[in-house]
């Protein structure tokens, strides 16, 4: 359960396959064109429930509840092992006097 | 009566749309056919240098540091052949308020939208432009809508876009993600028809002009520090902007001898509205996709005329590949202590490798670095890589496939800048200026204007058209 004034995500389809430009590429073309944006619920609602949403800007939304209080999710990853070779490897060259001729 | 926000309905208002929320006409600048007088359409709708230096200057951007690059340089010389290896400079943009060199053209945009009067400022970018129209904003007290194109149909993100809907968020801008697909611009356009905002457009003469002043500043640190202009100024090359700005701002600063040079990340094969494609890529800015179709077109923009006209400056555009890019990171991080974004260092790789091919006594000089941080990062976006399925492994770049693998170089000397052909691109312009406004013949004038837009010669342009069968009267 979402309460008025909670800060939450919405998510709309703003054109349906059949809606979007010819000019797509084909896997393009077979999904619709999707929009999520967030601000503060007008009104109770669930998870689901088709709401309207005052944005940041004072905009007036509507759109499907996704989230609430939505989080970044994104992080630095699972790490590279990679990565560390080359540190090691320049630092080595330029100790070492590697030299290419 | 209702308009009619269909697709078709929408873009059919954009001249009307675009009028409005740039707030000034192009059309005065136009002859009719090809030519437009670009000179005076940067001169009279724009700002002076000292002007833009003043505006910059009262919010904090620009006046980055120039650092030389000496462990990076003494790396290039024990790589290469005696006698080769320019010394690299690099100017530090990611010192500016919002972490790029895009504080500069978001500056003088948001001030002229305050000047304007406008209420608040729009802009359709995934990228650092978004970051940095989010932080003028936040510092002029306008409000201000960012539009990204974000996720694929699974709604998964690149970690990079994400940390960019982070920060546009954290100064205060609503964000409008969308999904894969070039109606990011529809949207946008019915974001600026709702609103009235100013549309921050990033290649408007107000966008490019902010960006003379880092050529300027090249310039003139270079002189100060080692008595001279640079030999070669790298730049990463994406929508033009960035090297039509930089390369402005070292005419004005005198540093007509200088060689400006554009490169892009290779992403060959990618198709950059697919939507399966849009996760295998690392790089979502600064790479071929942009580069090419932006050189080879540039009035594709979001504004009737571009004020961003690369083909008009680059004396050499080369491309590098996403594995390079990712290991002259860690080289810039473990080296000299620079820990910076990767796409910033597009240019820093393609300059790497144009050292070993210079003397010791010529100077290159990079004009740009960017933040770095979660989501944007080559930790997180070599780990993104690898859950979308793309192979990270050490080896020759030049077998790199965009999309199937990121190929670290073996040893550094591996690392190339590869030449593109602009005679070829300057074909390619020439033919879509007359496919685009349908003209059967052009004057001299145009051909004059086509001369200048690729800086290439008069004789050069007859030859392109009469291979294509177009007159000239």
């Amino acid at each position: 359960m979402a309460r008025k004034g909670e800060w939450v995500q919405v998510h709309q389809i703003v054109l349906k396959p059949e809606e979007r430009p010819a000019h797509l590429p084909e896997d393009t073309k077979k999904v619709p064109l999707e929009l999520w944006v967030k601000g503060f619920l007008n009104h109770d609602a669930e998870i689901g429930d088709e709401v309207e949403i005052t944005t940041l800007t004072g905009r007036t939304i509507k759109g499907e509840l996704v989230e609430i209080n939505p989080k970044y999710e994104y992080g630095f990853g699972e790490f590279v092992p990679e990565l560390l070779q080359v540190g090691i490897q320049l630092r080595s060259i330029l100790k070492d006097g590697e030299c290419h001729e | 009566m209702s308009r009619d926000m269909s697709y078709a309905g929408v873009i059919s208002r954009k001249n009307e749309i675009m009028k409005k929320t740039v707030g000034m006409d192009y059309g005065i600048f136009e002859s009719g056919s090809i030519a437009f007088d670009y000179e005076r359409m940067m001169r009279e709708t724009g700002y002076s240098l000292s002007e833009i230096q003043e505006i910059q200057r009262s919010v904090g951007v620009g006046n980055t540091p120039l650092i030389e690059l000496k462990n990076l340089t003494a790396l290039v010389r024990k790589i290469s052949p005696k006698g080769k290896g320019a010394r690299i400079f690099i100017k530090d943009e990611s010192c500016n308020p919002s972490g790029s060199f895009k504080d500069r053209r978001a500056a003088v945009s948001v001030y002229h939208a305050e000047k304007l009067g406008y209420k608040g400022v729009a802009a359709a970018t995934s990228g650092n432009y978004g970051a940095a129209v989010a932080s003028q904003a936040a510092m002029r007290n306008l409000k201000c809508i960012i539009l990204q194109e974000c996720y694929d149909s699974r709604k998964v993100g690149q970690p990079e876009i994400l940390e960019k809907q982070r920060k546009c968020e954290c100064y205060g801008a609503e964000v409008v993600q969308l999904s894969v697909g070039p109606e990011l611009f529809y949207t946008f356009l019915k974001t600026l028809e709702e609103t009235g905002y100013f549309n921050a457009s990033l290649y408007s003469t107000f966008g490019i002009a902010g960006v003379e002043t880092l050529g300027y500043e090249v310039a003139i640190q270079c002189r100060e520090m080692i008595g001279k202009d640079p030999d070669v100024v790298l730049i990463t090359h994406a929508g033009g902007g960035n090297v039509t700005g930089t390369a402005r701002g070292l005419i004005k600063a005198g540093a007509i001898n200088t060689k400006v040079v554009g490169a892009s990340v290779d992403l060959s094969g990618l198709h950059m509205a697919s939507d399966y494609d849009f996760n295998r890529k690392s790089f979502t800015t600064g790479h071929t996709g942009f580069g090419i179709p932006f050189a080879t077109w540039p009035d594709r923009s979001d504004v009737p005329r571009n004020a961003a006209r690369p083909l008009r400056y680059l004396d050499k555009y080369v491309t590098i590949k996403q594995g390079e890019v990712f290991y002259i990171t860690e080289a810039l991080a473990q080296l000299e202590g620079l820990e910076r974004g990767p796409a910033g260092n597009t240019s820093l790789t393609a300059a790497f490798a144009l050292a070993m091919e210079m003397d010791e006594d010529e100077v290159i000089v990079v004009q740009e670095t960017e933040y770095t941080g979660a989501g944007k990062h080559p930790l997180p976006q070599l780990s993104f890589a690898k859950q979308n399925g793309v192979e990270v492994k050490f080896g020759n770049p030049d077998e790199e496939i965009a999309g199937k693998n990121i190929i670290l170089p073996q040893h550094p000397s591996m690392i190339k800048a590869r030449e593109m052909d602009l005679n070829k691109m300057r074909k390619s312009y020439v033919k879509n200026c007359i496919e685009n406004t349908k003209v059967q013949s052009v004057s001299m004038k145009d051909v004059e204007f086509l001369s200048e837009d690729t800086k290439s010669s008069v004789e050069n342009i007859k030859e392109i058209l009469t291979d294509m069968g177009i007159s000239i009267v």
